[in-house]
């Protein structure tokens, strides 16, 4: 571990500089207001904050520095163009509230992004308020919710949620009021439709599907599942988790999908920041269509654009933010798009999807079990390690912290939950094929480690700045903040 | 091909691997009636990158920002180039949620320092790696205190106060509609702007409420007696929810040493603390509170604990709290946090420290102070709730309707403030101004020439009627 930074601290050390250049004083705010002791915050100078943080920066791995299969999470490479561009002075100076007439610029950017999703997905209609994914999962059932009560069918109290779903998903339900059904999943990893068709009935508020689904393969009988769940009254909700699958190629709103949000965050390119800002899009049907959050861009005849906001929107489910959303992260989305285009857009789901079966087949071939043989990969493939676990004594955890050491990021570790000792792996389309091929190399040679000295793989990793962590003493014996050794309460 | 590395040769081979032609072919479980050959016209043609640069620079360049006396929740400080200069190195910035704890203590100390910082500031034990933005923190706030007091049989009813954000009370609906919990406003007190005393004392003495949210400023800027109506809150079993603003908190009072027991939640926006305005996100909110809460509270954790070498290290912790474990029995189906928003806070409380920080804070309220002062010599302009302590925001109203001059401010270049017509009709000659420590003295005497040279030609013409605002 690298000292923390209140550990440089020294009394009365200042980033020099930094300070303001007008005058200070509260003299007149009541002393019964006022704070009578300093914050504990550090000490330090400018050089020291920027080598600390330098360094820590140092002890990650991200997609600049390692190959990150991720699965689930499409780390795909993140265009400088688009950070540099979304933070000119123009956008990034810019007050939420300056009036629209003097924010055309950014509101076009917006606006255009909008448009172009809604021909990217097949919907009626895209906002993005949401702030992150599960956001928009919220926002999305919130609509159906509100959907069923303004038809006054109250009875639809339940959602219905495969198990292979990712856990935001029958979290988002319960938030948004509603009772989650599971619905098991056939050997092939399509959704059981004998189990649902026995699950679908008057208390159907609608189903939550991700399609490619996170089993890393497409759902062959969408269709049939719509018309399922819509004669039963219910709605369709599409986590678009997954879309860099399809993308250009296979529209949710053709799908027969009444709803989605997309994690701009994946497929759009914008940074994971370290777990965050997120942005997601959400898109309608014309029956969810007057419920969406506000605000969104509307451009008037005249070509003017402007917020839509609760005036104009009296059925609205209401504002996620308190803003107009990650407003940054769209930027950036909508720089990707344009650098992509029409033909680029396609492009992605053609190089993740050969990218992710090219790996599949690779890691059959060189041995190793994938849950899904008889299927073709969707953006991402999965890989059991039961006969490793059973044979070796190594678990897929194992393999995973084992892979840190041959500088790649582990790939997604025992999800979906159904599938035992798996890795989810998912490539994505900006990596090369030899990055892919020294991925298998290391899977392979990890492998046989484990034959020859398995406690070298159980024991991994071994060059990261720490080694495997105690998570049971974490929770235990919680040590949220520090507190120097024997020093004040840092309250 | 953008972003794409592959050549012709290398296509070739992986198709030969797969036994397939053409890459479509991986496409054929996909029923054919589901396929498109290509997206719509509506979706452009590629640009280069130069071209993009130049579309993205045109376009910037036509939202001049103008001179911000606007704050309302987004606040305009100045942000030292070390932060972002860190913050977009690749290695904060392509990292993802630090599931892989040892390939991760970069984002996990960071998050670790900014917890103690923000528990720090707010003078509570525990805190977690952030919210999305202040609203959805006041909005998960609320939740986790109606979880505490549904486990204790506690009170039920919300109050929040009427002088709260009005896209705070908004989102809070929105997040709290679905779960059946009702709120109750505390209306303001007229003359001073803020919690009417005799309300809510009557309120409290009725019985059946469980969670007081004190604004400490308020939506008005304005500061309360939060002592007294935090014991009073905690005589009757309520939880006290503290939303308070962080650079605020370098002076004033902090929720964990509120009345004699301090507020339990504390929450609020994060943005003054190195995040620019960006057009009103992303920012990040913040929570923190009792550690004996802490198993209610939402969000990713970060906590310190030992390798197996027996060297300390950071990991995410309690995640049994966390919808990827618990599913539809998590305590909020949040999946994120607001990683790099955090990263910038911890860099710039580091950077400035107590001591910078104070000085921000001493300098937002003497320039605050400067303008009131200045703008309220101005016929007809004076403070809507004199003699009521302030932080950086204050409500002055005129003798007309101020929409008008902000109107006309703002054609001129200047952001003179949130109209407080928007928040109640009521209000509809009153604004809220809003000065940081980035604007000078000769700012705010441009400010008053401004808006003095608006109100002499009001005085020879009207102004010209309200355009609809957008």
């Amino acid at each position: 571990m690298t000292a923390l930074i209140f550990e440089h601290s020294r009394p009365g050390r200042r980033a020099a500089g930094l300070a303001p250049e007008v005058e200070e004083t509260i003299d007149d705010l009541p002393a019964v207001l006022l704070r009578t002791r300093a914050p504990f915050l550090p000490e330090v100078s400018e050089l020291e904050v920027v080598r600390h943080y330098t360094r820590l920066s140092q002890q990650n791995f991200s997609i600049d520095t390692h190959f990150y299969p991720l699965g689930s999470c499409t780390m795909k490479y993140n265009p400088r163009a688009a950070n540099r561009l979304a933070m000119l002075a123009g956008f990034l100076d810019a007050h939420p509230l300056a009036p629209a007439r003097t924010r055309q610029g950014f509101l076009s950017c917006v606006f255009e992004l909008q448009e172009m999703l809604k021909a990217a997905t097949g919907m009626q209609a895209v906002v993005l308020n949401p702030m992150a994914g599960a956001q928009g999962e919220f926002a999305g059932m919130a609509m159906i919710r509100r959907y069923h009560r303004a038809r006054g069918d109250e009875a639809r109290s339940e959602v219905l949620v495969p198990d292979a779903a990712h856990g935001t998903n029958p979290a988002s339900a319960v938030m948004s009021g509603f009772r989650v059904r599971e619905i098991p999943t056939d050997r092939d990893g399509d959704v059981d439709m004998q189990a649902l068709r026995a699950a679908v009935g008057p208390k159907t508020a609608g189903i939550m599907l991700t399609n490619p689904s996170t089993l890393g393969v497409f759902e062959r009988r969408i269709l049939e599942i719509a018309e399922v769940v819509h004669q039963a009254g219910g709605l369709l909700y599409y986590d678009g988790a997954n879309l860099n699958a399809i993308l250009g190629r296979v529209r949710p709103g053709d799908m027969q999908f009444d709803v989605l949000h997309l994690n701009l965050h994946k497929t759009f390119s914008t940074p994971h920041g370290g777990g965050g800002p997120g942005a997601a899009a959400l898109g309608v049907g014309p029956r969810l269509e007057p419920y969406l959050p506000v605000p969104f861009v509307v451009r008037d005849a005249a070509g003017h654009l402007s917020w839509a906001e609760e005036d104009s929107r009296p059925e609205t489910i209401g504002r996620l933010s308190a803003f107009m959303g990650n407003g940054g992260v769209l930027l950036r989305a909508y720089i990707y798009a344009r650098l992509l285009g029409r033909s680029g857009m396609r492009r992605v789901s053609e190089y993740a999807t050969l990218n992710a079966n090219y790996l599949a087949r690779r890691l059959e071939a060189a041995g190793f079990e994938l849950a899904y043989p008889r299927r073709r990969a969707s953006h991402e493939c999965i890989v059991t390690l039961k006969r490793e676990a059973r044979e070796l004594g190594v678990t897929a955890m194992d393999f995973a912290k084992r892979l840190l050491d041959y500088g790649m990021h582990a790939p997604t570790t025992y999800f979906p939950l159904l599938v035992p000792e798996c890795l989810l792996i998912e490539p994505t389309e900006t990596e090369s094929p030899e990055t892919l091929d020294a991925f298998v190399e290391a899977m392979t040679r990890i492998r046989e480690e484990a034959g020859r000295d398995p406690d070298k793989v159980r024991q991994a990793p071994w060059t990261t700045p720490v080694r495997r962590l105690d998570d049971v003493r974490a929770a235990r014996e919680l040590d949220l903040v520090w507190r120097q050794e024997g020093g004040p309460d840092p309250v | 091909m953008p972003f794409i590395p592959h050549t012709p040769d290398d296509v070739d081979q992986m198709l030969k691997t797969l036994g397939v032609s053409r890459v479509d072919e991986l496409f054929d479980e996909i029923p054919p009636a589901l396929k498109i050959r290509e997206l719509p016209a509506s979706v452009p043609d590629a640009l280069s990158e130069q071209a993009v640069t130049r579309l993205m620079r045109e376009r910037a360049h036509g939202d001049a920002p103008g001179l911000c006396f606007l704050g309302a929740g987004a606040y305009d400080h100045f942000i030292p180039a070390a932060v972002w200069e860190i913050v977009t190195r690749g290695e904060f910035y392509s990292a993802y949620t630090p599931y892989q704890a040892e390939a991760s203590q970069g984002t996990l100390q960071v998050i670790y320092e900014f917890q103690t910082m923000m528990a720090a500031l707010t003078g509570l034990e525990v805190s977690n790696a952030s919210l999305y933005d202040g609203a959805s923190a006041l909005a998960e706030a609320i939740l986790m205190a109606c979880r505490i007091q549904n486990q204790k049989g506690g009170g039920s009813a919300v109050l929040l106060p009427e002088a709260l954000h009005p896209a705070y009370r908004r989102v809070v609906e929105t997040v709290l509609e679905p779960q059946l919990i009702e709120t109750e406003t505390v209306p303001y007190d007229r003359k001073s702007g803020l919690l009417e005393p005799a309300w809510l004392e009557a309120r409290l003495a009725h019985g059946g409420a469980g969670v007081l949210v004190l604004a400490q400023p308020n939506f008005f800027g304005l500061l309360d007696r939060v002592d007294t109506w935090t014991d009073h809150a905690h005589r009757l079993g309520m939880i006290v929810i503290a939303l308070v603003n962080p650079t605020s908190l370098a002076i004033l009072n902090p929720p964990g040493t509120w009345g004699d027991s301090g507020a339990d939640i504390a929450c609020g926006e994060g943005q003054p603390l190195g995040v620019p305005l960006s057009s009103g996100g992303p920012y990040f909110g913040f929570l923190t509170g009792r550690k004996s809460l802490v198993r209610q509270m939402p969000g990713r954790i970060v906590g310190r604990t030992r390798d197996r070498d027996g060297r300390p290290g950071f990991t995410l912790t309690l995640q049994a709290r966390e919808q990827h474990i618990r599913r539809a029995r998590a305590m909020s189906n949040i999946c994120t946090n607001q990683g790099l928003l955090v990263t910038a806070a911890t860099l710039y409380l580091s950077l400035l420290g107590p001591t910078g920080l104070a000085r921000v804070a001493r300098a937002c309220h003497a320039q605050t102070r400067l303008l009131v002062e200045s703008l309220t010599t101005l016929p007809g302009i004076r403070p809507c709730f004199p003699g009521t302590p302030f932080f950086h925001e204050c409500p002055l109203v005129m003798d007309q309707p101020v929409r008008p001059f902000l109107e006309a401010l703002s054609d001129q270049g200047l952001l003179g403030g949130y109209d407080l017509g928007s928040f109640s009709p009521e209000l509809s000659k009153a604004w809220l101004p809003c000065v940081t420590e980035a604007r000078s003295p000769e700012d705010i005497a441009s400010y008053r020439s401004h808006l003095e040279a608006l109100l002499e030609s009001a005085r020879q013409a009207p102004v010209r009627n309200p355009t609809p605002t957008h």
